[in-house]
């Protein structure tokens, strides 16, 4: 895809969020977002995910700017795919009926092809077995896992991740971000925000660093992990990478 | 889905003899009570007009049930209005709720009864006094379903947006389907003081249950021979309301 920000501000109240971003970044695959917490990078992925709206600047992917009003946002929000870091499932609804409310009631599927789609989906991901177990009896990991089986089942053009390990031990983690480097490898276009380094060094092709609502840095993994040229970001990979 | 859980309950014979005994106590205090008093009980002159107590019990079920679907769409509508965005309306709905919780329902029946209802023409007095009944515990309601909604996480609202759900589509497949489980114990509760608020619909002369049973206790000189079988006529219709309320709160302890 292509991805281009230019001049892009959010605010909340006074705190300037995003200050001011650019960014064309032509044929990237996979997008991932580093930096502290509070520098802007789950805002910037908001934005993407047409869940909030820049107050200037222009968002556009493949060219297509992102509208502004409400209803125009929604429809676009239809066509792509967002998994948070919790709580993405409705507890009162089980795996397989969570995977079907947005085929059936957004994307119009009849009732007994949403249900087989739903279920394909689960089944694809070993997942077919907690079909039709409600949220609670599923593992953290799991849920997560039947979070982006929603999220793929609309066939969305892209895929959003925001932090979607952040609320896992390692084993889930793992069991997590393999299967979206599963969905990356059969090229969906898709962006990332995460605290999972090693991770972000393989699955990425391009890296953007965000530090106080600007990006200090973007470029590919190797470039970003090997010698990053920005004070910040080399002061963030010390510290994070250094245990 | 019913799931078991054994509490660490005392058997069976225990619990009956622990229970018999707690009533035990309280007959022997109110036996004692009446017993000093020298109450002299007569129920021959009142048990002439049993067939007006059942007909103002059964006219309380009725406006009771008639006021418990009313109020829950006011419940309903107040709370919707609270969320409004249009301001006007979300103070309206506000301001209302607070003065009706905050004043007697006394005060309220003869301001809507002797005032409001005039001045609509409103004649029937049963359908002042239900609407009365009805706004007063729908007040109640809505706040019992404002706080329902509000109980649903932000990171939900935020799902149901991603996935392209739009505002009607959230309340129905999401919000409301979770905050109706979760709010029949208290709805339930409300429901059981909606009867016995009802009651207060005496004073403006409408013939439900208290209204029969005070006629009754002035036409045959009774006091308590009128008012126990009222208070035992509340009893069966708030009591499985309570038992049902209980059975609720445990499922839902389970579920969670």
């Amino acid at each position: 895809m292509r991805l281009e920000l230019s001049e892009v501000t959010k605010s909340f109240g006074a705190h300037r969020v995003l200050d001011n971003i650019s960014l064309d970044l032509e044929g990237v695959r996979a997008f991932v977002l580093i930096g502290p917490s509070g520098g802007g990078k789950s805002t910037l992925l908001r934005i993407l995910a047409g869940l909030e709206r820049a107050e200037a600047g222009r968002v556009a992917i493949d060219g297509t700017a992102l509208p502004s009003d409400e209803e125009a946002l929604r429809k676009y929000r239809c066509g792509v795919g967002t998994v948070f870091q919790a709580y993405n499932l409705f507890p009162h609804l089980a795996a397989l009926e969570n995977i079907m409310l947005p085929l059936e009631k957004v994307h119009g599927l009849p009732r007994a092809e949403a249900r087989e789609r739903a279920f394909g989906t689960l089944r694809r991901f070993q997942l077919e077995a907690h079909a039709h177990k409600k949220p609670a009896q599923l593992s953290g990991g799991q849920k997560q896992r039947v979070a982006i089986a929603r999220a793929v089942a609309i066939k969305p053009r892209l895929l959003l991740f925001d932090e979607p390990t952040s609320a896992l031990d390692p084993e889930m983690t793992a069991e997590v971000l393999e299967m979206i480097e599963e969905l990356k490898l059969e090229g969906r276009d898709l962006v990332l925000v995460t605290h999972e380094m090693a991770f972000a060094r393989v699955a990425a092709d391009q890296v953007a660093f965000l530090d106080e609502g600007k990006i200090l840095e973007c470029g590919p993994p190797g470039e970003i992990f090997g010698g990053a040229r920005s004070e910040g970001c080399r002061r963030f990979l010390g510290k994070i990478l250094r245990y | 889905m019913p799931a078991e859980i054994h509490e660490l309950e005392p058997p069976l014979w225990h619990r009956a003899a622990s229970f018999l005994l707690a009533v035990a106590f309280l007959a022997g205090v109110f036996t004692f009570a009446f017993s000093t008093v020298g109450y002299h009980w007569n129920w021959r002159s009142v048990w002439v007009y049993r067939a007006l107590f059942l007909q103002g019990w059964l006219v309380t079920v009725v406006l009771s049930a008639i006021a418990l679907v009313a109020s829950c769409l006011i419940g309903v509508a107040l709370a919707l209005l609270r969320r409004t965005p249009f301001l006007p309306l979300r103070y309206l709905s506000r301001i209302c709720v607070e003065i009706i919780r905050g004043t007697p329902l006394l005060v309220q029946l003869l301001i809507f009864f002797y005032v409001v209802a005039t001045a609509f023409g409103i004649e029937n007095r049963y359908v002042v006094g239900v609407l009365t009944l009805s706004v007063f515990s729908g007040a109640y309601i809505s706040e019992v379903i404002r706080s329902g909604i509000e109980s649903i996480g932000q990171s939900q609202l935020d799902s149901a947006r991603a996935i392209g759900l739009t505002t009607v589509q959230t309340y129905r497949y999401v919000i409301f389907p979770q905050v109706i489980r979760q709010i029949l114990p208290p709805l339930a509760g409300q429901f059981a003081s909606l009867i016995k608020d009802s009651s207060l619909l005496s004073i403006v002369s409408i013939g439900e249950f208290a209204f029969n049973a005070q006629n009754v206790s002035s036409y045959t000189y009774s006091n308590f021979e009128s008012y126990i079988p009222l208070a035992v006529g509340y009893l069966l219709l708030t009591l499985p309301i309570s038992l049902w309320t209980q059975s609720l709160e445990r499922r839902n302890r389970f579920e969670t």
